[in-house]
């Protein structure tokens, strides 16, 4: 009987909020807007590398300027027999490269690069490592070794730097501290978020439905405590749902739609890295980004974290809202609320704050203990999570939320019972603990 | 058979005594007026009931037992300040209200279709609370409280905000649950009402039982051995006539000019004879067109307890 009243509560609660616009309107369009600017970075840099520079090389020695090979980024022309000032004055180009005569005899050979827009570091490090690679195959050349260009080809090697941590089902991935320090961060942001926005949106109904009176009209057919939790509940499952929903058409997007957005040459590399074979990504300097685009389209990533972040955000979330709630039934309005509710608010924040020394450091004490205790470690532990760390660790921080969650409903019935009857004077904190003991 | 019994009930808040000692019976099939000053203790009663609070002594007997949370279900109550969510349908609200009264949603909707028609207000199913005027939202609280044939209805204030014709037909659609087997606890600063719609009441002032009983009865004993005299004609003349008589009764405010009405309080121990007498006097002397015993108006008898009380205290 009384677990069906609870249902009807939940039932109420949970439509009236999603069947509203803005739910909805938010719901769909702010995984849209995160995607976008996760992807944003990538998208931009591969536009930038689109642009050409034209490089005029001046080499008097005509050692190099017939050796160095143009790139998507650089295009170098060979202009023989000019002078600097000459070559400055064309229009043609962007930057002249000036090689001196002793290029092979010096240790340090100083080249000179004149632009007349700010050079960028692709152009730099495409002319200085072209250049390193001549002068060297030039000085190896004088020893006169026999088959050297076989074992050039041999010796060569490009270095990539993947990280592959070996997690408890000895499975490999593939992901960057870089990576999981954003996504971390990521996930313990967005959880913040809901925690507050969620928390306010309990409390705040709870005052309104305390002014109306509609409490009085149900307390004959329901307990104030089931009203209470039907609340509560009622709200986690538009919370999840739109977790879930946000998970899924990220999941969706970054499965159809970056593909589409991203040009085919950058997704053969997301391909290549999501296959471990990171050799056959072409340009070392974008490796970086390419791995945290393969770990985003990479379904089955996404929907574990979002998962794990959801288990911790209801866990969190009741626990919480609880407190929000007896807040909100022992006021009157909203004004008198606020000094009470640094009592949820404050923990929230901190827990924020430590979620970013978590990630900065995810192995480290206060990253431990902060993701152990129940009022931090919704935030903490979800940064800590894309780092990966041992299981027994979520286990103990879930453990103990159950429990922090368990406490703060029981206080939270106690104060509501009383609170949500009394009407004028704001009670003081001494007041409401008194309430508890009733 | 009382269906509701108080016994010697006392709630003490931390800075007054909200309830003394009270006690009442409330029986079965009856309207029960629950009447007071404001801040008497009537609400901290009907809060004791509802279990909503706990009494510091005493006990609340229903239907023959001590009164649990069960029972609280078979209470519908119409609190005086009323509770709608603003931003929710009419018709989505009701159901959500007589499903936590435990009909079932197919049964709800039906029975509150009914309502609705009977109400006249089917056209405001789909409209939000916040649209509906003050008197129409009541309407869709009354039948919210009384959709699941409670045997006890608690109604605090019910007219308030209604017009006389709505008033009307919420009266009669009161007296009809009472007379299918509700009862119904009517709480009120309106004394007409009560004077109206009430069996018996309980004047609750200064958290302490003052008066209990029967309405009619109350109203006569109120102002015993009065009469009133309603008549066409000369009242000087008739004056003049019952002048020699003064001693058997005492006409109540003698000087009033122009009068078709006076009332007499008549000495104890003259009783039948002054009576006949001052009915034969009138005969002779003017036109009479009314004769009887004085009954006093609920707002008489509020106001003389109250005031009685609060002086002895």
């Amino acid at each position: 009987m009384s677990k069906s009243k609870i249902g009807i509560v939940i039932e109420r609660e949970y439509l009236e909020r999603v069947k509203k616009k803005s739910f909805i309107f938010t719901t769909l369009l702010m995984p849209l807007l995160m995607l976008l600017l996760m992807a944003l970075p990538a998208l931009l840099m591969t536009f930038v590398d689109k642009s050409e520079t034209t490089v005029l090389v001046v080499d008097n020695s005509h050692k190099i300027d017939t050796r160095l090979k143009s790139t998507d980024e650089v295009r170098f022309i060979p202009v023989p027999d000019i002078t600097l000032d000459s070559a400055l004055r064309r229009d043609d180009a962007s930057a002249v490269l000036m090689i001196p005569d002793n290029v092979f005899d010096s240790r340090r050979p100083s080249l000179k690069l004149y632009t007349s827009e700010p050079s960028s570091m692709i152009t730099e490090s495409a002319v200085t490592s072209q250049i390193n690679k001549i002068i060297e195959d030039e000085r190896l050349r004088h020893y006169d070794i026999a088959d050297l260009d076989k074992i050039m080809a041999e010796v060569e090697s490009n270095v990539a730097l993947s990280t592959l941590r070996i997690d408890d089902e000895e499975e490999e991935e593939a992901i960057s501290s870089g990576l999981s320090y954003a996504i971390g961060i990521g996930m313990s942001f967005v959880l913040y978020m809901f925690l507050l926005i969620y928390g306010q949106m309990v409390m705040t109904s709870i005052i309104e439905e305390k002014g109306n009176r509609v409490l009085e009209v149900v307390v004959t057919s329901v307990k104030p405590a089931q009203l209470m939790m039907g609340k509560i509940l009622g709200v986690a499952l538009v919370a999840v749902t739109q977790m879930v929903l946000w998970g899924v058409l990220l999941a969706a997007m970054s499965a159809y739609l970056l593909p589409a957005l991203l040009p085919a040459e950058a997704m053969a590399d997301i391909a290549a890295v999501q296959a471990g074979n990171l050799d056959a990504v072409g340009d070392v300097e974008s490796i970086e980004v390419i791995q945290a685009l393969a770990s985003l389209s990479q379904v089955g990533n996404i929907v574990s974290l979002v998962g794990l972040m959801t288990i911790f955000l209801v866990l969190g979330f009741l626990m919480y809202s609880s407190i929000f709630a007896a807040v909100g039934s022992a006021v009157d309005n909203i004004q008198d609320a606020s000094q009470l509710t640094s009592f949820a608010v404050f923990p929230i924040i901190f827990g924020l704050i430590f979620a970013m020394v978590a990630a900065a450091d995810p192995t480290g004490p206060v990253a431990f203990w902060a993701s152990i205790f129940p009022l931090t470690s919704p935030m903490v532990m979800v940064a800590r999570i894309p780092f990966g760390i041992p299981s027994w660790e979520i286990w103990l921080s879930l453990g103990l939320l159950v429990i922090g969650f368990l406490g703060s409903v029981w206080m939270a019935g106690k104060i509501y019972r009383v609170g949500i009857f009394m009407y004028g004077k704001k009670p003081s904190v001494k007041e409401i603990i008194r309430w508890i003991r009733y | 058979m009382d269906i509701l019994q108080v016994e010697n009930v006392s709630k003490a808040y931390a800075s007054h005594l909200a309830l003394d000692d009270v006690s009442l019976s409330v029986p079965e099939g009856q309207v029960y007026g629950l009447l007071g000053p404001n801040g008497a203790g009537k609400t901290t009663l009907i809060r004791i009931i509802n279990h909503i609070t706990a009494p510091d002594s005493g006990i609340v007997m229903f239907d023959g037992h001590r009164m649990t949370q069960d029972d609280v279900e078979m209470i519908g109550y119409l609190p005086e300040e009323r509770g709608l969510y603003k931003k929710m349908k009419v018709g989505e609200q009701a159901v959500f209200f007589a499903r936590l009264k435990g009909l079932s949603k197919a049964d709800a909707v039906r029975e509150l279709r009914r309502w609705f028609e009977r109400f006249d207000i089917l056209g405001w199913w789909d409209k939000k609370v916040e649209e509906l005027s003050k008197g129409m939202a009541q309407k869709v609280q009354f039948i919210v409280t009384v959709l699941h044939r409670p045997k006890l209805l608690i109604f605090d204030e019910p007219f308030s905000g209604f017009d006389p014709i709505n008033a009307n037909l919420l009266k009669e659609e009161i007296l009809k649950l009472r007379d299918e087997g509700s009862t119904i606890i009517f709480s009120t600063h309106n004394m007409n009402s009560v004077e109206e719609i009430c069996d018996n009441i309980t004047l609750i002032n200064k958290s302490r039982n003052i008066l209990s009983g029967n309405v009619e009865e109350l109203r006569r004993r109120f102002f015993a051995d009065r009469y009133d005299l309603t008549f066409a004609g000369d009242g000087r003349l008739l004056m003049e006539r019952l002048l020699p008589f003064a001693g058997e009764f005492k006409i109540l405010d003698p000087d009033s000019r122009g009068r078709s009405r006076i009332s007499f309080h008549v000495t104890e121990g003259s009783k039948p004879d002054a009576v006949r007498r001052v009915l034969a006097e009138a005969n002779d002397a003017v036109n009479v067109v009314g004769f009887g015993e004085s009954i006093a108006s609920m707002n008489d008898i509020f106001i003389r307890a109250v005031e009685e009380d609060s002086a002895n205290r």
